[in-house]
């Protein structure tokens, strides 16, 4: 008999071809897919020249996209993603995602079934712990690793420990993933999970979207956490069976896997939440956040930039009209998303609105472009950070929340709730 | 190797967008990044900070993006090293893997104020205050970074293991 051990253990210890592995180990392991974005690969590409190799690990197992700053958004960005472009063309990269065929990399990958239960997955960007939906162990890094990652397909790591919650009981109206880890985080605060994997388990888990699940595993960096898990489900499975084209391995943690700390939550107290400036850790309920008035509305994401949550704005947007005072930006994840939201009505709903629906891109996510905010203003967005200067100006402030809260604002223009409406 | 320098210090949680905001990640190298250092917390901090200063920060110092462009623009800007109170995961390896000194010392940290002189020694993780004579000693490296750090990063190290075929 094998000790008992976290899903984060098994998975790490196969692709390290060991038995077992204990947390604090460093260990070297194997990648089964790289990632880097159109800011990232730049310094990863010039690192990777120095290392004096003259191919690639696997041209197939790197994923190269242009979302932060493409559309090139000015000269600068249109270099970074030439280097991005010629450098896949030079090493043959097969998943290099030209803008027009692609997406925002965390909603994008998932999508074309690049990511699978039981992966590792490294990748030069923060939010690439969204990936640990489809029960892959998935982490952020810098461009370095990402260089060295791609020229060995192998990486250094130190084996976390894990905290496991159990969410239990019924959610409320409009309460989704994206209020279950903004309150999570609130709880625990921004480094509560620090070098650590939070593992998502209990029966509202269970019911909970792959969607809403994407946006908590997408978040769990907003508490330092190196991973954010999700057991593999009946839901995991009917998703990746359309999908994958590679064979995968399903890990669950055993029963009396070594924890570092359980915390149960009941989500029926859950009320929707949205975190003040500036940490995502400011989480209020709705109910207390009195009279803020928005300058702009931010949905998309790849937090919250899915089929669920443009059908969420939708929903709420149909047949109303955005505020005079506010700048609704509605941006889906992926070109599969963009074009399914035109056969399906939801664009026209949109403009019909007064809002604006773009290509996807990280655009205003990241201050890049795409609703840049001037000093003063204040935004509501569906994004995950909101330190200053996150979205443009140091004066600026924005306001996390998901994108049943941020549609109802756009149309009250100050930060409610749909039951305002 | 032994670092002198002054000393700047911020308080938790200093982000990476406040370390190098978004807007500046359209450039890559350590020249243009080095102006916009801190920009966001502090805006003189790039003009004033002077080479072989040290920066001291408290609880999860950069925390937030992945972007390798945080460490690279202190690094550009001069400062010799970074003291914590704790780093957050990313740009812990992120500097480590660039050859950007960073230790974690809680004590050091409250001990220090802007302006204080510190003398580093990197080998054995020790930290003298020269203002206040007061001496600490920082969480020492495992030996699997003691050798990327003597290698001079992960890039010069992972060239070696190439070159010897591992
Ligand atoms: S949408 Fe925002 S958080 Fe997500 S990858 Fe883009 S910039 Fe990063």
């Amino acid at each position: 008999m094998s000790t008992p051990a976290t899903m984060a253990q098994k998975i790490l210890a196969a692709h390290a071809e060991r038995e077992s592995v204990q947390p604090g180990e460093l260990i070297d392991v194997r990648a089964d897919l790289v990632l880097a974005n159109d800011i990232t690969a730049p310094i990863a590409i010039t690192e990777f020249e120095k290392l004096g190799v003259d191919r690639v690990f696997d041209p197939a197992r790197i994923a190269l996209v242009p979302d932060h700053f493409a559309p090139n958004k000015d000269i600068k960005s249109a270099e970074q993603c030439r280097a991005l472009r010629e450098f896949a063309r030079r090493y043959g990269i097969v998943h290099y995602y030209e803008v027009g065929r692609m997406g925002i990399e965390h909603a994008l990958l998932p999508e074309q079934g690049l990511v699978l239960p039981g992966d590792v997955v490294v990748g030069a960007d923060s939010h690439t712990c969204t990936y640990g939906a489809v029960g892959a162990f998935a982490t952020g890094m810098g461009s370095t690793d990402i260089a060295v990652a791609m020229a060995t397909g192998r990486i250094w790591m130190r084996v976390p420990e894990t905290i496991r919650f159990i969410y239990r009981g019924a959610l409320r109206p409009w309460v989704r993933g994206k209020d279950l880890i903004l309150y999570t985080i609130g709880l625990i605060g921004v480094e509560g999970a620090r070098y650590q994997v939070m593992e998502f388990t209990g029966p509202a888990i269970a019911a909970l979207s792959m969607d809403s699940r994407f946006t908590m595993a997408n978040m769990a960096i907003e508490a330092g956490a190196k991973a954010g898990l999700f057991g593999v489900d009946e839901k995991t499975l009917a998703y990746v069976a359309e999908r994958a084209t590679r064979p995968y391995t399903v890990y669950a943690s055993d029963p009396e896997a070594p924890y570092a700390q359980t915390i149960e939550i009941d989500v029926s107290a859950i009320e929707p939440q949205v975190a003040f400036p500036h940490l995502p850790s400011n989480a209020k309920p709705i109910s207390q956040v009195g009279n803020i008035p928005i300058d702009q509305a931010v949905i998309g994401s790849c937090t919250n930039g899915r089929w669920e949550d443009l059908v969420e704005a939708a929903t709420i947007l149909k047949g109303r009209k955005v505020h005079p005072n506010v700048r609704c930006i509605i941006i889906p994840g992926t070109q599969a998303l963009y074009l399914r939201a035109v056969k399906e009505g939801l664009a026209e709903a949109f403009v019909e609105a007064g809002a604006v629906f773009s290509t996807p891109t990280c655009g205003p996510c990241l201050g890049g472009h795409m609703g840049v905010l001037a000093a003063g203003e204040r935004c509501v967005s569906t994004t995950n950070r909101n330190f200053v200067g996150r979205m443009g100006h140091v004066e600026s402030e924005v306001y996390l929340a998901s994108p049943a809260i941020a549609a109802a604002s756009a149309v009250l223009g100050r930060i409610a709730g749909p039951d305002e409406l | 190797m032994t670092i002198r320098g002054r000393a700047w210090k911020y308080g938790d949680n200093v982000d990476t967008d406040a370390i190098i905001p978004a807007r500046y990640l359209n450039m890559s190298t350590e020249a243009e990044l080095a102006p916009h250092c801190m920009e966001d917390i502090d805006p003189s901090f790039a003009k004033r900070v002077q080479r072989g200063d040290i920066l001291v920060a408290g609880k999860n110092f950069g925390c937030g993006s992945s972007r390798e462009h945080a460490p690279l623009a202190l690094k550009g800007a001069g400062v010799s090293c970074v003291i914590a109170e704790t780093f957050a995961r990313i740009f812990y390896r992120n500097a480590i893997n660039i050859g950007l000194p960073i230790l974690e010392c809680p004590e050091a940290v409250r001990a220090t104020q802007t302006g204080h002189t510190l003398e580093v020694d990197l080998a054995t993780g020790t930290i003298r205050n020269l203002d206040t004579g007061q001496t600490f000693q920082a969480t020492p490296y495992p030996p699997f970074m003691l050798e990327l750090i003597a290698a001079g990063g992960l890039i010069p190290y992972t060239r070696q293991r190439l070159a010897r075929g591992g």
